[in-house]
């Protein structure tokens, strides 16, 4: 066993509570009676009411699931495809420039990314709005989808493809019936993180979007910033909530699966 | 193979036309002139007219943008601030990120997903909303503040928000997952028995972790310091709202150039620089994680 | 389908499965000048193979020689660089992997993990349209074959090591496949299983009569489930025979030394006189003569005169002052007396020795030895003498044997039912015996450091060059 010293209990108290607190101290304002943010007037849930009724919010809401549903599913195609191509696509002309495309927007600033797309778009002279934030959101998403599966493809036994084409299954069928199956987890995890970078994306969606279709952090950030508004507590709340939910579902559902498994695998031991 | 090219060609083509057509692009606009008009700038390439089009367009580029940016100590100034803030904060963040992924890879095996999930769990939620965060907390009349004077430790509220510091509180706040991870997963393979060995052999416990486990998770410590450095020089959110006047932060000038000003050749040419600059971290960080590649596999 | 083909492979009234030896067989698999080169690497290097119906094929050698290439371009995984592969006399070599009549065993089972052993098995049948209660049956006949039918609705991770290496069997001869390719098959099991499952494999591959090609680094699961054993080296084949043939005639000292322990002894060989092999005695003692012919003399003939025990004792008590000390003789073996080589003529003159083949000078101040199976062709050259260790003698007493080699006991290796003897020859040359325990270990009476004879008779070596 290793030694679990008082120092590495501290460095993880302090270190977590500096990850936590301020996302803490958020929550517990939202329900702050004041509309002085800073002064703990008593407990209320009347923000979140005015926040319900806040149609400019409610519509930008609606624009960014919609964008972020489009482009992340998108953006799994396309990255999956990549992925396929980076991992199994064997050499081709222009592959390194391929590698180099799928790894830069990775690393690009965001504002550099935005400008460019924004500065195309004018260009070719499409109209600004959640067509253009779509194709801007699925461009640098997919290039995340693409990083994650194709990890998940490199630690796969290629020979299970092979097997599959051996017993007569054309590529695309190998590809369907062995391929997907097992790589599903990763693919939709992608899926996953490419609709919340796309939830989360101030700067390309303020470079691309145009009238009508506002987002919610571009609605956020003209918000807060003016300064701290309850409004905007409530509403991080909420969105806070939603994603601790669902991560710790997910990671629930992939503990007890992996549980099964390994009772599974301990019951065939025991059989054989 | 009509399969295997169209699995190529789609995403290739998509990548092309929305990532590399659109920087050729800024390039272009960056050696163009500012003009009134929509889209403000000059020149077009105009393909109708021939060569003598392409010929007029050629000749009317020209570095003015390049030349403006030195000119003006903004950018200058805030290409420099950048650099000196994204690496500070980076020092930084490796500094509160290491003994956290070391402690986390010394914790017992059955909590290290739980705590692994936890430094993840803020990735999920907004970046914005992380960041704003933080605006209530450091605000003269701000959670902090009330703290500190409930305590006596002040007596007069400090002014946070809107400086340097609260620039720097706010990207060690939102990047120190990036550090971490990368740091934990190197520490997590390290293998006991290699400290059991140095011991043995005469380590003190201080000595073995200099001479075998920082050496170890020295792959883990680069990659950390880019994915922090990276996309902390370009960083816009941070900055405009954390940072005073003062904060000189090349993104934010982008950001400015082209929203307040609408002067888009400079914004360009703005963008190209930066790019330039990045051009090196990005290129030493890719042969390191290829290095880290080769050496496990 | 398959089962009706079922014919005995080898059975004892009819006559042995050989078809290579049959001039009309035609070959169901032809390698014609083959070569696959990776970028510089040649990794297999102008292959000509022909490999028959009902065929057990063994491609053996150590990694990196090429066997797994073989295999992969048997199955489409590969193309040739250069060259044919024809099945059935059809050139396959532009033919896809899912549309050829060849299936494999992976060596990591590949079994699809998210599929249940019953659709794992079916996953080939499926692809071939064809309907449901043909597909149905079959399955269910390679439950039966493989006795796998009380794992059908388990998933891949729900059973054991050697179930699963059956399901992938049976998943791979589902489709009836004219060809089966298996790479290293038994690899992922333990000794005890992999030797059960070698016989079960054998009686599969006799049961549907299907071809079978084995890809493995082990000599033993070659030598056990092959009619036929194909050593490769570097992308070559080295030879190309049945597994008694590689054991017992190997025809290169790699052959020899991949397969199973061997001692070789390095010397020059010469024409043995046929007319000395006549069992009358005292003409044996011509055997050591005739040689010289080609052969240096003082090499053969270095016995200094030896000092007797008067000579020693003058010398001792008179030149000793004058002269130093004496010195005798360092470890050389004291020369043969005429009276010792009449001795040593005598008693091997008894010995039933056949006649003809090489002599082979290995050592000074020893008597040559015989290889009466050595080929004529190889007289004056330099020559190994390939002696598996079960073929050796060991005994403290100078044996009755056409060869006989004296030395000393360096270390013993107690494997249970049989003993390994390493023994160091007077010339340092090291030797194994091996020999089998039927004795107590009570009553076995060499030990370390026993001076001991290592002999071995006549025909047991095999002779070969480098």
């Amino acid at each position: 066993m290793r030694q679990f010293s008082w120092f590495n209990a501290t460095s993880l108290t302090l270190g977590f509570a500096f990850l936590y607190l301020p996302m803490i101290i958020l929550v517990i304002y939202s329900f702050n009676e004041s509309r002085l943010v800073t002064v703990w007037a008593g407990f209320s849930t009347k923000w979140y009411g005015e926040l319900l009724q806040n149609e400019e919010f409610l519509d930008a809401a609606w624009v960014t699931v919609k964008v972020a549903f489009f482009s992340s599913t998108l953006a799994t195609v396309l990255g999956t495809m990549a992925a396929q191509v980076l991992v199994r696509g064997g050499r081709f002309p222009g592959r390194t420039l391929f590698s180099g495309m799928i790894y830069a927007p990775l690393v690009m600033p965001e504002v550099i990314t935005g400008l460019s797309l924004l500065l195309l778009f004018i260009g070719i002279g499409l109209d600004r709005g959640v067509l253009t934030v779509v194709l801007a959101h699925t461009t640098f998403s997919m290039c995340f989808v693409s990083v994650v599966v194709s990890s998940r493809l490199t630690s796969f036994d290629r020979s299970l493809e092979e097997a599959a084409l051996d017993l007569g299954a054309s590529p695309f069928d190998a590809f369907r019936l062995v391929t997907l199956p097992i790589i599903a987890p990763a693919v939709i995890s992608s899926w996953l993180l490419a609709f919340t970078l796309s939830l989360d994306d101030l700067v390309i969606a303020s470079f691309t979007t145009g009238p009508g279709a506002t987002t919610l952090p571009i609605k956020v950030f003209s918000a807060v910033r003016l300064g701290v508004s309850p409004e905007i507590n409530a509403l991080s709340t909420i969105m806070i909530g939603i994603v601790t939910v669902g991560v710790i579902t997910a990671s629930l559902v992939s503990k007890r699966t992996a549980l099964q498994q390994a009772r599974a695998e301990q019951a065939a031991a025991r059989t054989a | 193979m009509m399969r295997r090219t169209f699995l190529i060609a789609l995403p290739y083509i998509w990548l092309l036309a929305l990532f590399l057509v659109p920087f050729a692009i800024v390039l272009k606009i960056s050696l163009s002139d500012i003009a009134l008009a929509r889209p403000p700038y000059m020149p077009q390439l105009d393909l109708t007219g021939g060569l003598a089009a392409v010929w007029d367009f050629i000749t009317q580029l020209d570095f003015e943008n390049f030349v403006f940016l030195t000119s003006d100590d903004l950018y200058w100034k805030a290409y420099l601030s950048s650099l000196k803030i994204a690496a500070l904060s980076t020092a930084i963040t490796l500094v509160v990120g290491y003994p956290i992924a070391y402690a986390m890879a010394r914790a017992a095996k059955e909590w290290r997903p739980t705590l692994l999930m936890l430094v993840i769990l803020p990735f999920w939620t907004s970046f914005l909303i992380r960041v704003y965060s933080w605006m209530g907390i450091l605000s003269t009349e701000g959670v902090l503040n009330q703290f500190l004077i409930g305590i006596g430790a002040i007596s007069e509220p400090l002014q946070i928000l809107n400086t340097q510091t609260a620039v720097y509180i706010g990207i060690v706040y939102t990047y120190l997952p990036f550090m971490i991870l990368p740091i934990y997963s190197a520490l997590e393979k390290l293998d006991d028995s290699l400290l059991e060995a140095a011991e043995d052999l005469g380590c003190s416990r201080t000595t073995a972790f200099w001479l075998v486990t920082l050496p170890l998770s020295k792959g883990g410590v680069i990659a950390g310091c880019f994915l922090v450095f990276i996309p902390t020089l370009g960083e816009f959110v941070i900055p405009s709202l954390l940072g005073g006047s003062e904060t000189l932060m090349i993104g934010k000038v982008l950001w400015e150039e082209f929203f307040s000003n609408r002067d888009w050749p400079v914004a360009s040419a703005v963008a190209v620089i930066l790019l330039l600059i990045l051009i090196i971290p990005i290129v030493l960080f890719q042969r390191n994680e290829q290095k880290q590649r080769e050496a496990e596999g | 389908m398959a089962q009706s083909k079922v014919k005995p492979k080898q059975s004892p009234s009819t006559a042995a499965f050989e078809p290579w030896n049959d001039p009309n067989e035609k070959p169901l698999i032809q390698f014609k000048g083959v070569t696959k080169r990776f970028g510089d690497f040649t990794a297999i290097d102008n292959l000509t193979l022909d490999i028959f119906e009902r065929e057990f094929f063994a491609l053996l050698g150590p990694s990196g020689c090429g066997k797994t290439t073989m295999m992969r371009m048997l199955a489409g995984f590969e193309t040739p660089t250069e060259g044919q592969i024809l099945l059935s006399g059809r050139d396959i070599g532009d033919v896809p992997p899912n549309k050829r009549a060849v299936n494999m065993m992976f060596q990591s089972y590949a079994l699809f993990p998210h599929l249940s052993v019953w659709d794992n098995i079916a996953f080939g049948l499926r692809r071939e349209k064809r309907d449901k209660d043909s597909i149905a049956s079959r399955v269910d006949e390679m439950l039966r074959l493989t006795r796998l039918e009380k794992f059908a609705n388990r998933k891949p991770h729900q059973i054991s090591g050697g179930q699963r290496q059956r399901v992938a069997l049976a998943r791979s001869l589902a489709k009836a496949p004219k060809l089966l390719l298996l790479d290293e098959p038994l690899g992922a099991l333990d000794r005890k299983l992999r030797e059960e499952t070698q016989f079960e494999l054998m009686d599969i591959q006799e049961t549907t009569g299907t071809t079978f090609v084995i890809v493995t680094h082990d000599q033993e699961e070659a030598m056990t489930v092959a009619s036929r054993v194909a050593v490769m080296d570097e992308g070559k084949m080295v030879q190309v025979a049945t597994p008694q043939t590689i054991y017992e005639a190997p025809n290169s000292v790699y052959v020899a030394s991949f397969i199973g322990d061997v001692n070789l002894i390095r010397g020059t060989a010469n024409l043995r006189n046929v007319a000395t092999a006549a069992p009358a005695a005292p003409e044996s003692e011509s055997e050591t003569k005739p040689e010289p012919v080609t052969k240096i003399e003082t090499d053969e003939d270095p016995r200094k005169p030896q000092p007797n025990d008067y000579g020693k004792w003058l010398h001792d008590r008179l030149l000793a002052p004058i002269l130093g000390q004496r010195v005798d003789e360092p470890k050389a073996l004291p020369a043969p007396t005429k009276a010792e080589l009449a001795a040593a003529a005598e008693l091997q003159a008894p010995v039933d020795v056949p006649e003809g083949g090489l002599t082979i000078d290995w050592a000074e101040n020893t008597p040559a030895l015989i290889a009466a199976n050595g080929d004529p062709e190889f007289d004056g050259n330099e020559v190994v003498l390939a002696l598996r260790p079960e073929k050796m003698g060991i005994a403290k007493t100078k044996p009755d044997a056409p060869n006989v080699m004296r030395g000393k006991v360096i270390d013993i290796a107690y494997l249970g039912n049989i003993s390994t003897y390493h023994v160091e020859l007077k010339t340092g040359t090291m030797v194994k015996a091996q020999v089998a325990n039927t004795r107590r270990v009570s009553r076995r009476n060499i030990t370390w450091e026993d001076e001991v004879w290592v002999s071995f008779s006549a025909t047991a070596g095999v002779v070969l060059t480098e």
